[in-house]
């Protein structure tokens, strides 16, 4: 008979076997941590899961609560979109890209806009001065709109559109191409980013103050629930947290805790969580920590799961099943030995497949260096190609449940963001938890602690803090002139002079009086886009209405 | 003896901030006095608070290819008030063909990606004019 001290499995194990072995070989003197520096033990095993019950807290793949998955097939019905995020310079010049992309394999657009175009100003205000068509495509009316879609056909793809505090009148312009397309908006399938919270908490760009960029969203979902119900109203992000510098707990949690805030925020405005939770959907980066990323993936659905059907009482299952896009991780990328990126980038793409991504964007080598190049680009698509037609790991259904290691760390993972969601709670919400700048400070000091790391040489980044090439031979890159600024700046000029101003006008003060009071922004915003206003027009409109929003400065 | 003092600043319209971040804590903790002016600073905006601050040195964060256009701005306007002592010092995204022009224009440190905390920190400390001990 057991008495409860005795010797368990493991104990002997490390006193027969491991002890011996270290006298003999010790293990290497340094701490064995993630990248977000979670201590990992030396080994897993079946006492690690005991508490883990199979049909609660795994269960089968398409079933509640979606640890392995929301499709019971796999990727061995679809795979997931191949969905390459690309613009730059001028709209016919992102449209050439988009044409190659989807030519070489590619099944689903992804718009990159440039600055001034994510923070709705115009090529002519001076904070735009030398940024027009440098980070993405300007696109600053529905002329430039109907340039980046010429000759694609909006009812044969899907397209996602990474804007946020301007998504409304770029997500309008969309609605107006596709119309004059002859598209029907109830068959219409993409997805606006359209996610301000992480905004504020780590990519900036904001526009408006929290509580008035959450009304726009809203207006969103019941706009969309009417007009466009297959359309993902909001892609709710953790890539740019963790490009800030955060954890990769961090990123699980304040994404999902973002995701509560919209769907607390679409019941208040009085929309049933079935109505719109089904077209939420969710981004997240795949860092170099191969294990710890395909933990959080699988965390995710399960929290997501839980989330919907408890916390919120959605009854619709297509409400409780989390679908995500994949980035790999741009922030590892090294300027140093471009070509090492395609490694790091192959990895990282394998985890967000074996996480059970539903897109997946793959980034290219030079892109610590500039905006990719063609070349880059494509072979960036090869990549997912060669993950999916090669590797074979997309013969079976979540290839990597039931290992002890990933389990542990998928229940870890869901611990510790439960831990903060209820932190945030106490705190009132995520708008009240970022006006107390709390999820700002956490990853600013996780991004310092890593940083830290690297200058120890705690954490190695290959070519970079070792295995240094002093005699790099240069890396040709995409060099992206002011061509294309000269000929947005022209061609804002001359709109102004052909469009009809006066009903530019009326349609601007139809939506500064949609701001004031409490009918729904779209319809007005359709409006100006139909009259060609342009972003810095439409965003302006707004801010004179609810003002903008500043941060405090901290370091 | 005097602390250097910094501003770091972010202009143009990106809001990546990460790297200012990082570097101004750095130099505070390398002993430094850390002037962060925060996101959306025009040149005018960055050359008035290295006035008002009395700095020694200006940082600027630059990913979004803007730099060709700010950098030169800053330096013409720091010519202006008579500050050609500030220093000037750029982190970020700098393709290969603009290091020799921005040098040119008088930024007086370039830092690429992957740069160690440490040799921005030794730079400025190298290069900052001698200042006069204050009683």
């Amino acid at each position: 008979m057991k008495s409860v001290t005795a010797e368990t499995a493991r104990q002997r194990w490390e006193r027969e076997v491991l002890e011996p072995s270290l006298r003999k070989a010790p293990e290497r003197p340094v701490r064995f941590t993630t990248i977000s520096g979670r201590e990992i033990d030396r080994l897993y095993g079946p006492e690690d899961v005991e508490q883990l019950d199979y049909a609660t807290e795994l269960n089968n793949p398409g079933e509640f609560p979606y640890t392995r998955g929301i499709h019971p097939s796999g990727y061995r019905g679809k795979l997931w979109t191949m969905r390459q995020f690309a613009g730059f310079g001028t709209p016919e010049e992102t449209n050439e890209r988009y044409k190659t992309l989807l030519s070489a394999g590619g099944t689903g657009l992804s718009v990159a806009f440039d600055l001034p175009t994510l923070m709705g100003r115009d090529p002519d205000h001076e904070l735009s001065l030398g940024e027009v068509g440098k980070c993405g495509v300007s696109v600053m009316s529905l002329a430039d709109m109907e340039r980046l879609f010429e000759g694609i056909d909006l009812a044969g793809i899907t397209t996602s559109m990474t804007i946020n505090s301007p998504a409304p009148m770029i997500f309008a312009m969309y609605l107006v191409v596709a119309e004059k397309q002859g598209a029907d908006w109830k068959k219409l399938s993409g997805t606006i980013q359209n996610d301000i919270l992480k905004e504020f908490i780590a990519q900036k760009e904001y526009i408006f103050p929290p509580r008035e960029s959450m009304r726009l969203i809203t207006d969103i979902f019941s706009f969309c629930a009417q007009e466009v119900p297959k359309w993902n109203t909001i892609s709710v992000s953790g890539y740019h947290i963790r490009e800030a510098g955060s954890t990769s707990l961090q990123e699980l949690a304040f994404t999902l805790r973002d995701g509560i805030e919209y769907v607390q925020y679409g019941i208040d405005a009085g929309l049933d969580v079935d109505e719109f939770a089904p077209q939420i959907s969710f981004f997240f980066n795949s860092h170099s920590d191969f294990f710890e990323e395909i933990a959080k993936f699988r965390a995710a659905r399960k929290i997501w799961a839980d989330v919907m059907r408890d916390r919120f009482g959605a009854k619709n299952e297509r409400s409780w099943k989390l679908r995500f896009h994949t980035q790999t991780a741009g922030v590892s990328l090294t300027a140093q030995q471009p070509y090492n990126n395609v490694v790091r980038t192959a990895l990282q793409a394998l985890a967000a497949v074996l996480g059970g991504t539903n897109s997946l964007h793959t980034n290219s080598l030079d892109e610590a260096l500039a905006l990719p190049t063609a070349a880059a680009a494509t072979l960036a698509l090869r990549t997912q190609q060669i993950i999916a037609a090669e590797s074979g790991v997309i013969n079976t259904v979540d290839p990597l449940g039931g290992s002890y290691f990933l389990e542990k760390l998928t229940l870890d993972m869901e611990r510790g963001a439960k831990e903060y969601f209820d932190t945030i709670d106490r705190m009132g919400g995520m708008v009240e938890a970022i006006e107390q700048g709390y999820p700002q400070k956490e990853i600013a000091e996780a991004s310092y602690q890593f940083q830290q790391a690297v200058e120890r040489r705690e954490k190695i980044v290959v070519g970079v803090n070792d295995y240094v090439q002093e005699d790099e031979a240069p890396y040709p890159i995409l060099y992206i002139d002011d061509t294309a600024g000269e000929m947005q700046l022209a061609r804002l000029a001359e709109l102004k002079k052909t469009r009809d101003n006066g009903k530019v006008a009326a349609s601007l003060d139809a939506l500064r009086r949609a701001g004031r009071g409490g009918e729904n922004t779209m319809y007005p915003l359709l409006e100006c886009v139909r009259a060609y206003a342009t972003v810095g027009e439409m965003c302006d409109a707004l801010r004179e209405v609810w003002g903008e929003y500043a941060e405090v400065p901290l370091i | 003896m005097r602390k250097i003092r910094v501003v770091i600043a972010k202009p143009g319209l990106d809001g990546h901030d990460r790297g200012a971040k990082v570097i101004a804590r750095a130099l505070r903790d390398a002993g430094m006095e850390v002037i962060y002016t925060g996101l959306r600073q025009t040149p005018e905006m960055i050359v008035a608070a290295a006035l008002q601050e009395d700095a020694d040195a200006i940082g600027l964060s630059i990913l979004s290819g803007a730099h060709m256009h700010i950098c030169p701005r800053v330096m013409e306007l720091l010519k202006a008030k008579g500050l050609d002592d500030v220093i000037v010092v750029i982190g970020g995204i700098i393709p290969d063909v603009d290091i020799p022009k921005l040098q040119a224009a008088g930024v007086r440190g370039i830092f690429l990606p992957g740069s160690p905390m440490q040799d921005i920190i030794r730079f400025i400390s190298e290069n900052v004019r001698p200042r006069v001990e204050q009683v």
